[in-house]
């Protein structure tokens, strides 16, 4: 695409596209580590994670008053519309993603010295890396503005709710089986919700992509498989 | 863990308000415009819809002032300028030997980029037309149609108290609204306007455009304008002219977010071509 006939122009849209990848980035890794860290019981590589997101809502701001400035400067039309648009949206979704990293991060410091049935942690770490692998094609889709890439992220993101409505059941079910599992599961269970809606964010980063690329809403209804709303368990007599 | 999962298919969101399914006004197809041998527009073909804006924007030079004086063959009063192709107003041919140019001109009204009231009073400015048409019958009649217009342009308020004053002792923006109470004053169905608040400061701009909101209600208007912000504001067509050729048209709300051709694009986001 031609450069504007303004180049400022052109370096504000550019700082903005920057800033959407570097929170990109630190999204990524604060998942990366949360998940890590809930594994492996490292409270330090958690206690980092919080302090990671400090830097992710410093950028979401300076992204979203640097778009604000873009709009009422530029009165920017068509693509250069889509992409301001598309970086307030994004920012928004990724400075979240990293809330809910952070939340991880937290439920390993209450869950340090606790006893983990490792089958379910693999289950979140499983989980996890979905939700990550998602995230990685969707901020790449992004940067390519690639919609075909986007829209399989889309359609994907039903395997990370379903994993989620399978380990629902699971932690049920451990907590049936022992009151004492109670506290840590609960953990857990949270830790695999805030998973499932990193997924979701990243499918709202899909939609924006195909906004950015078609200049259309995806208006269809999502891919949803997150049935645990209607789980139930029969206690064993 | 391999999951099979169900999806809906992606279906695109309905659009806003784009006069679409609107009666068509203006039927344009294979116009052409040559100054001498210059040629001006090519093979230019657009439905205009009834009561509803229709915006043409382009580069300085691409044709567009050209193409909005066929539409009331304001072009024939240039002696260089030849037209050919087929023009249509509620299915009548414009360029019929049996029609009367100066009804097609009262019928298709034009305002211009720099307001040009006559160099009479308020009042005179806007009886003229219905005067000469025949459109009053009686002084009354006449005074009626007279405040009817300006209250129409929104400027009855301002000039009801100095109707015999002249009409360039207004503002500019005051001028503008009574030149579009000078055209409604003959009952027009079509309004041209070209760049009509390009020489008016924004407070005055900010008048016409929402004079010409309420005129669509009643009035087929087509504007050209340089502002891109101002077609995005009043219009709900858009149409991209480039190098004397209809580059795209579309509903103002796609053009302006999503427009189809490179071309169009480049120019409005303000890019080389
Ligand atoms: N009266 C005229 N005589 C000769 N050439 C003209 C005349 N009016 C316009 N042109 C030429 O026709 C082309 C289109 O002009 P115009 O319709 O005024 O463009 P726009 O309104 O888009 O700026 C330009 O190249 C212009 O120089
Ligand atoms: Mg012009």
């Amino acid at each position: 695409m031609p450069d504007h006939i303004s180049s400022a122009y052109d370096a504000e849209l550019q700082d903005l596209r920057r800033n959407v990848s570097e929170m990109g980035g630190v999204a990524e890794k604060m998942l990366t580590e949360a998940t890590d860290a809930l594994v492996r019981r490292d409270t330090p590589l958690a206690q980092a994670v919080i302090g990671a997101d400090a830097r992710l809502d410093v950028l979401q701001r300076e992204t979203e008053e640097q778009a604000i400035l873009t709009l009422v400067r530029r009165q920017p039309m068509a693509i250069d519309l889509r992409e301001t648009v598309a970086a307030i949206r994004t920012s928004g979704d990724l400075e979240r993603i990293g809330d809910l990293a952070k939340n991880i991060a937290k439920r390993v410091m209450a869950v340090s010295g606790q006893f983990q049935p490792q089958k379910i942690v693999v289950g979140v770490q499983h989980m996890s890396d979905l939700a990550l692998g998602q995230l990685k094609d969707v901020l790449d889709a992004y940067a390519q503005k690639d919609d075909r890439a986007a829209l399989d992220v889309w359609q994907r993101d039903g395997a990370i709710d379903a994993l989620y409505t399978s380990l629902f059941r699971e932690l049920l079910t451990y907590m049936m089986e022992d009151p004492r599992n109670i506290t840590f599961c609960t953990h857990l269970l949270f830790a695999a919700k805030n998973i499932e809606r990193i997924g979701d964010h990243t499918t709202n980063i899909a939609e924006t992509v195909h906004y950015l690329v078609t200049g259309e809403n995806l208006a269809g209804e999502r891919p949803k498989n997150d049935r645990s709303s209607f789980e139930t368990i029969e206690a064993e007599t | 863990m391999n999951q099979r999962v169900e999806v809906a298919a992606p279906v695109v969101a309905a659009g806003s308000d784009d006069a679409r399914g609107r009666p068509i006004k203006i039927v344009n197809r294979d116009v052409n415009v040559w100054y001498g041998d210059k040629r001006a527009l090519h093979d230019v073909s657009i439905d205009i819809p009834d009561r509803a804006v229709t915006a043409f924007i382009g580069p300085s030079g691409c044709g567009k002032s050209t193409f909005l004086r066929c539409m009331n063959r304001m072009n024939d009063t240039i002696p260089s300028a030849r037209v050919t192709g087929t023009i249509e107003i509620d299915g009548q041919d414009i360029h019929d030997r049996s029609l009367d140019v100066v009804q097609l001109r009262a019928r298709v009204g034009m305002v211009f980029q720099k307001p040009n009231p006559f160099a009479k009073s308020i009042y005179e400015n806007v009886a003229y037309g219905p005067r000469i048409h025949g459109l009053a019958r009686s002084k009354a009649e006449l005074d009626a149609i007279v405040e009817q217009s300006l209250k129409r342009a929104a400027l009855w308020d301002e000039a009801k108290d100095r109707l015999s004053q002249p009409g360039t002792g207004l503002s500019g923006g005051q001028q503008q609204r009574l030149c579009i109470a000078r055209a409604i004053a003959v009952d027009p169905e079509v309004i041209l306007m070209d760049e009509p608040a390009s020489a008016l400061d924004p407070i005055a701009t900010a008048r016409i455009e929402d004079l010409i909101d309420e005129l669509r209600q009643n009035y087929t208007i087509v504007i050209v304008t340089h502002n891109m912000q101002q077609a995005a504001r009043v219009s709900q067509r858009t149409a991209f002219f480039h190098l004397g050729k209809l580059v795209e048209e579309a509903s103002t709300e796609r053009m302006f977010t999503a427009p189809r051709d490179k071309r169009t694009q480049d120019y409005i986001t303000g890019r080389f071509g």
